[in-house]
């Protein structure tokens, strides 16, 4: 099967390159990342990150055939030949296929990602019912592997601004959380003609979430929240 | 100066809304329009002209206008807060659209009110 990976190391090349290559897959390749590991195993050179091979720990996004996906759930049969893997677009590459993900975090953290309540405390945990658990579906689930955000041009731009569908997704889950207290703060928080309003719902991030969430739809909530405080 | 990046400067739902709602003014004013052109038919400088003499039609053709100019200030601003990043650059720029803007919806008022 042949691939052209996105190969740069800032110790030793100038500039980035693609490197070709063509390897003999086992029956037991089926994604894209089992490829990626037997290349590894041709090449050690080649750096990505990756831990649970499953979906779930998102360390292994990248830019796949030009979209942006996990190659532990990516099908290597789905794929079109040759396979072009590149970082994740927009953020500083640290080597090959890692990049750095502080600013993407930063973001997230902005956010103040936590449950925020004035009531002390109680014995055993803050209840809820199942109506405003089933509020947080769709919104709890996400791994922060930064697919969506990096897929943004608004993001692109301004990633240092724009708080990135990710971080929006997580400051909905807490707006629309029946036990945190601090809306209006994370309200007045979002106001910004930066941090909420770069989103133009072009929906890139809908696109190619790999968990199947969408950001915009949760973007669109808090615009609508935010209405009805104003309106 | 301390380099930091300043964000919250607390606005940006009213100017999401004014885009949306200038947008469902424009797309009225254009069905309106068309009907009248239908109905109408002006085929010459004469019939396009009376078109355009009630009050109504003026004050309507105007909120149209204004509808325009200031959906377009926030969707170029929109540009420029993304693309231009210096601050002083955008600053210009923007006034600089603002001014323009104003200075075409003053026009419009001349040029619809002049119709006779």
């Amino acid at each position: 099967m042949k691939f052209r990976i996105y190969r740069y190391d800032p110790e030793k090349d100038a500039k980035p390159y693609m490197k070709e290559y063509d390897v003999a897959m086992e029956p037991s390749d089926r994604m894209l990342l089992d490829a990626l590991v037997r290349i590894k195993s041709l090449d050690d050179s080649l750096s990505l990150r990756r831990s649970c091979r499953e979906g779930v720990c998102g360390s292994d996004a990248m830019n796949i055939n030009g979209k942006n996906g996990l190659a532990c759930i990516t099908k290597l049969a789905d794929l079109k030949e040759p396979v072009e893997l590149r970082p994740l677009p927009g953020l500083p590459v640290i080597r090959d296929l890692i990049v750095d993900m502080s600013q993407f975090f930063k973001q997230y953290h902005s956010i103040k990602p936590f449950l925020q309540s004035k009531d002390p405390a109680p014995e055993k945990e803050r209840l809820q019912s199942p109506t405003d658990r089933a509020e947080l579906d769709g919104l709890y689930e996400c791994i922060l592997c930064a697919c969506c955000s990096t897929s943004c041009p608004s993001f692109w731009w301004n990633p240092d601004k724009f708080v990135g569908p990710a971080g929006l997704l997580a400051a909905y889950r807490f707006i629309a959380d029946s036990r945190d207290q601090a809306t209006n703060e994370r309200l007045d928080d979002l106001e910004d003609p930066y941090r909420l309003f770069r989103c133009h719902s072009i929906m890139n991030c809908v696109d190619v979430c790999p968990k199947g969430l969408n950001p915009t739809r949760a973007i669109g909530r808090i615009k609508d929240i935010m209405i009805k405080r104003m309106v | 100066m301390v380099k930091r990046i300043p964000v919250g400067a607390h606005y940006g739902l009213r100017d999401w809304l004014v885009q949306r709602v200038t947008a469902v003014v424009m797309a009225v004013y254009a069905v309106v329009l068309l009907l009248m052109l239908l109905v109408k038919g002006p085929s010459d400088h004469a019939t396009w002209k009376a078109l355009f003499v009630p009050q109504w039609w003026r004050l309507a053709s105007l909120i149209f206008l204004l509808s325009v100019f200031w959906h377009a200030w926030i969707g170029v601003r929109d540009i420029l807060m993304d693309y231009v990043h210096a601050t002083s650059t955008r600053l210009v720029l923007q006034v600089g659209v603002i001014l323009l803007l104003v200075a075409y919806a003053l026009w419009s008022v001349q040029i619809l009110w002049s119709i006779n």
